[in-house]
């Protein structure tokens, strides 16, 4: 009876509601399940970095050296996929990465809200990137910046059809970059929610999709971390073309 | 309340209503996590790895230094055996030619002192062997006159001598 309403009643987007923390409507600064979850990312990524490493070993314990690892893989990808002159933005990246991947492993939490899966979050953050990556490249190179669109190597004929192609990959960089985020957090959350429906609603046969959700909970942990990755180096792709548009 | 106005809407995403208060807490959060992370953790951490770095480094200096120090005392070492062996073969020599002397010494000793034995045995024989000669001479002597007293020949005693010396020296 039970497992009959339940499996009648698989509501797998209600994870993602927005609500109040302590009722009433929801304005602009009411204290919601967002707040208390951005509040935990920042107190994650705090306690790797600064609690983990709370030691300043010279030989580092296991915390520490994840917090360096994770200092270390950012540096270098900055390093290696912007240039060395985008070093001084490493700061706003690590800040994006720690808040991308923390916000999505907390989200695998049960019963967590995951911020990172509603496109109102992504979509800032990506807009951000994008409006102050083109910023960063008009006032660092003028109107040379222009030049990342101009294929000086392609024949003079195509250049006005690539240019064209370039303006329009350029402005859907901000609406992939979010969606691609959001869409696999989502996708991934609501997909396990359905599996979990469904071991109520089987019965006997629970026991099924109890292990596809386990199955899908490591891939969603992967996907985690792949994700915060992917729109880590992304942003790092478009924090080089700012910096270096002749490319 | 807001679950019932929610969940009417297929996605919560698509709720523009929440939009404003996702905004603003994301900008708070953004904010405070940016100040964390770029005043506190990473400022701390690329301290904790510069020193690293520096130690490793003057671990590196200080063990090229002692690998110099130890090839040094590798050659001092070395130089040490050798002279220690040099020194050896020397005392050997010395050793040696020390007993080679000594040796020689005793050798001609030995020597002196077995011809001295030798030349004195050989005096000892001499003279045992004259010894015999005067003893023969005076029993011949003596056989003489006997021989002549019987045949009541008369002779004096220095032709009987001489005739014995000299059939004694053709018989010898």
């Amino acid at each position: 009876m039970a497992s009959e309403s339940g499996g009648l009643s698989i509501k797998p987007m209600d994870q993602f509601q927005v609500k109040a923390l302590f009722g009433g409507d929801i304005s602009w600064y009411t204290p919601t399940n967002v707040t208390l979850w951005m509040a935990l990312t920042v107190v994650a990524a705090s306690a790797l970095m600064i609690y983990g490493a709370r030691g300043r070993a010279l030989v580092p314990s296991r915390a520490q050296s994840a917090a360096e690892m994770t200092y270390g893989f950012i540096y270098n990808m900055v390093k290696d996929v912007a240039g060395h002159d985008a070093v001084r933005f490493f700061p706003h990246i690590f800040t994006l990465f720690m808040f991308v991947l923390f916000a999505n492993l907390l989200g695998l939490i049960p019963f967590a809200f995951t911020t990172t899966s509603h496109i109102a979050v992504t979509a800032v953050l990506a807009f951000t990137v994008f409006l102050s990556v083109t910023a960063l490249g008009f006032i660092l190179n003028g109107t040379k910046f222009l030049g990342l669109f101009w294929v000086s190597s392609a024949p003079l004929a195509l250049r006005p059809v690539l240019a064209l192609i370039e303006l329009i990959s350029y402005f859907a960089r901000p609406i992939s970059h979010s969606i691609r985020l959001a869409g696999a957090m989502m996708a991934g959350h609501a997909v396990a929610k359905v599996f979990a429906g469904f071991a109520s609603a089987l019965g006997a046969a629970f026991f099924v999709p109890v292990l596809a959700v386990t199955a899908l909970y490591a891939l969603e942990l992967l996907v985690a971390v792949i994700q915060a990755y992917v729109f880590t180096i992304l942003t790092c792709v478009y924090l080089r073309d700012a910096l270096h548009p002749s490319h | 309340m807001a679950e019932t106005a929610n969940s009417g809407i297929g996605m919560p995403q698509l709720d523009i209503s929440t939009f404003s208060n996702q905004i603003f807490w994301l900008v708070v959060t953004m904010v405070v996590l940016y100040y964390v992370m770029s005043r506190v953790a990473l400022p701390r951490i690329a301290a904790v790895l510069a020193d690293r770095r520096g130690t490793i480094t003057s671990d590196i200096a200080a063990a090229e230094e002692y690998k110099l120090k130890a090839q040094q005392a590798e050659e001092a070492y070395n130089k040490a055996l050798a002279d220690a062996r040099a020194e050896a073969n020397r005392i050997v020599e010395a050793a040696k030619a020390e007993m080679q002397a000594e040796l020689d010494v005793q050798i001609a000793k030995a020597d002196a002192e077995i011809s001295a034995k030798s030349a004195e045995s050989e005096r000892r024989i001499r003279e045992i062997r004259y010894s015999e000669m005067e003893l023969v001479t005076e029993v011949s002597k003596d056989v003489t006159n006997d021989i002549l007293r019987v045949f009541d020949a008369k002779a004096d005693s220095r032709s009987v001598t001489a005739a014995v010396n000299a059939r004694l020296k053709g018989g010898a």
